[in-house]
């Protein structure tokens, strides 16, 4: 058995949100039935709604909040959440101006969120989807419809937020979301496996000096095997692949985020994220802006990726417009604001 | 007259059948993981019977007037309880093929075969999958046809489930030959090969299970 910190396996998922929600029931509200959590301040705009599999912590129920998701459905451990899940959580924050859907590009999620938008559609809810496939180690880009969403979807998210908070309409909110969803660009590394809380055995192996480049956060095998490398090493050859992938050019300007899959130490990541600055200022190409966390996680497993978000002067304006989730928080002003009140 | 009252089912012996076709796929849970294990991320047998236990809970002691109201059932219970890729798929397998037919209030095997193909259609809409692409239309398509041929042969009820079967299961061997273009199978490409597909599989359980159910009521007559 693989240690974790959990009471029975089946109650893994409902114990974690009744333990997010009892911290957050100011901000939030959980849906009852299913497992949604939506925020408790709805605004009169476009209702953005993201999801996905358990497990990924903070991502995705912590990015409920102002200027990010205003809705969240949460599937089992790795997997999609139920369409009526979705149906709920879409049913329950919608104003009237329809529903944005964003999340990472997984089979179960099409799938699920799909069903859920024809559901919808009875009703009269208006939906719109947006796709996060940002992983350009998992489909080369004549398959980009087949890449994976990976820590990309903060990028996203982040966008979808600020473009409802402005009040656009639907499409409008979409189409700047789905740019922002084609300009962003990301690449993995892992050094150890993360485990199914429950599972008696590690879903795949990797030996003691060995990495693989390029694996997605659920194991999908990736690029290459290769022995351990320094940090600058590994970091020059995932960014070489990353920005040949984006066909970033000097003089383009980038987000950078540097996440960890769980249990690569911030330490780590800041010496990785140095090397970022170190080779895109060699490349000429311009820093926006450097995040470096863990939001999207795969439990306890080693390693990291690296995400590019290709800015222009809309992107760069939603992507400053303040935020306050749980787990990410951006220029966020209204606290100051309230204290002086 | 058993032989040929048992030709065609009522509402509540449709019923009773799926609850049969629920408790072998629990079954085969063990079964099930291990077979996904070696190429998928192990899932589909806790899945297929999360599924299955909600069909049985919203099955079991309630009176069916139409045969449609339990297709419904079953796959409403799959599509509201599972998630991941399995739950829609499984699901539309028994909504599919009654979401346009008109109320009936007996299932005969020219009804059994109209329903499946309509799921096939269906599910093939919903999960862009073909024949050979490794997944459960593998084993799916063959049963169909194996029941609309069954239909022109004027086959019993159970001869036709039994050609069914052994359709789904030679679907089952055939997976073992494709590269899987689906699911977390997909990224392991030629290391595919040699694997059955777990979804196939299940298939193949729910004809069988569906056969030995009608077999056993014969007998029981």
């Amino acid at each position: 058995m693989i240690k974790k910190f959990i009471n029975k396996p089946e109650n893994v998922v409902s114990e974690a949100i009744e333990g997010f929600m009892v911290a957050n029931k100011d901000k939030l509200i959980k849906i009852e039935n299913v497992n949604g959590i939506i925020r408790k301040n709805l605004k009169d705009k476009v209702a953005i709604v993201t999801g996905g599999g358990s497990g990924h912590e903070p991502l995705f129920l912590g990015f409920v909040g102002e200027g990010l998701a205003d809705g969240v459905a949460i599937g089992n451990v790795f997997a999609a959440p139920t369409p009526n899940t979705i149906h709920e959580v879409a049913k329950a924050v919608d104003q009237g101006k329809g529903v944005l859907f964003v999340y990472g590009n997984y089979a179960g999620d099409v799938l699920n969120f799909d069903m859920a938008a024809e559901l919808l559609e009875f009703e009269d809810i208006q939906t719109k989807t947006v796709k996060v496939a940002d992983d350009v180690a998992s489909a080369p880009e004549e398959r980009k419809e087949d890449r994976r969403g990976i820590a990309g979807d903060v990028f996203v998210l982040k966008i979808a937020g600020a473009a409802s908070e402005k009040g656009w309409d639907l499409e409008k909110v979409a189409n700047v979301t789905q740019k922002a969803a084609d300009r962003t660009y990301s690449i993995g590394v892992a050094s150890s496996p993360g485990s199914i809380p429950g599972a008696t055995e590690l879903p795949y192996e990797l030996g003691d000096d060995e990495i693989e480049l390029g694996m997605g956060i659920h194991g999908e095998p990736g690029m290459k095997r290769t022995k351990m490398m320094p940090a600058d090493q590994l970091t020059d050859e995932l960014l070489n692949t990353l920005v040949m992938e984006s066909k970033l050019q000097a003089g383009d300007e980038v987000a950078v985020y540097v996440n960890g899959l769980g249990s690569t130490t911030l330490l780590e990541l800041f010496i990785i994220n140095r090397r970022v600055h170190q080779v895109l200022t060699e490349k000429r190409i311009h820093i926006y802006d450097m995040d470096i966390n863990s939001y999207c996680t795969t439990q306890e497993m080693g390693g990291f990726s690296i995400s590019l978000f290709k800015l222009d002067d809309e992107l760069k304006e939603l992507y400053d417009a303040p935020a306050k989730a749980p787990y990410y928080v951006k220029n966020h002003s209204i606290d100051t604001k309230e204290a002086k009140v | 007259m058993a032989i040929r009252a048992m030709n065609s089912l009522t509402p509540n012996q449709v019923r009773d059948m799926f609850l049969y076709v629920g408790q072998k796929v629990v079954e085969n849970k063990p079964f099930l993981t291990k077979i996904d294990s070696a190429i998928g991320d192990g899932d589909h047998g806790i899945g297929m019977s999360v599924g299955f236990t909600k069909a049985e809970e919203n099955l079991k002691g309630k009176e069916f007037s139409n045969v449609n109201d339990v297709f419904k059932t079953v796959g409403m219970s799959m599509i509201s309880s599972m998630g991941g890729a399995s739950g829609v798929i499984f699901g539309t397998m028994f909504v599919g093929g009654v979401k346009k037919l008109e109320m009936k209030e007996t299932l005969d095997l020219q009804l059994l075969a109209e329903i499946f193909e309509g799921a096939l259609e269906a599910i093939k809409q919903r999960g862009k999958a073909e024949v050979r692409d490794k997944t459960m239309v593998d084993a799916l398509q063959p049963a169909v046809y194996a029941l609309k041929e069954s239909v022109e042969k004027n086959f019993s009820l159970v001869e036709g489930l039994r050609k069914a079967e052994e359709g789904a299961h030679q679907g089952v061997e055939n997976t073992k030959n494709y590269v899987a273009k689906f699911g977390r199978a997909k990224s392991l490409g030629e290391r595919s090969l040699g694997h059955q597909d777990a979804g196939a599989t299940t298939v193949w359980i729910i004809f069988k299970s569906m056969r030995e159910w009608v077999e056993e009521g014969l007998q029981d007559d």
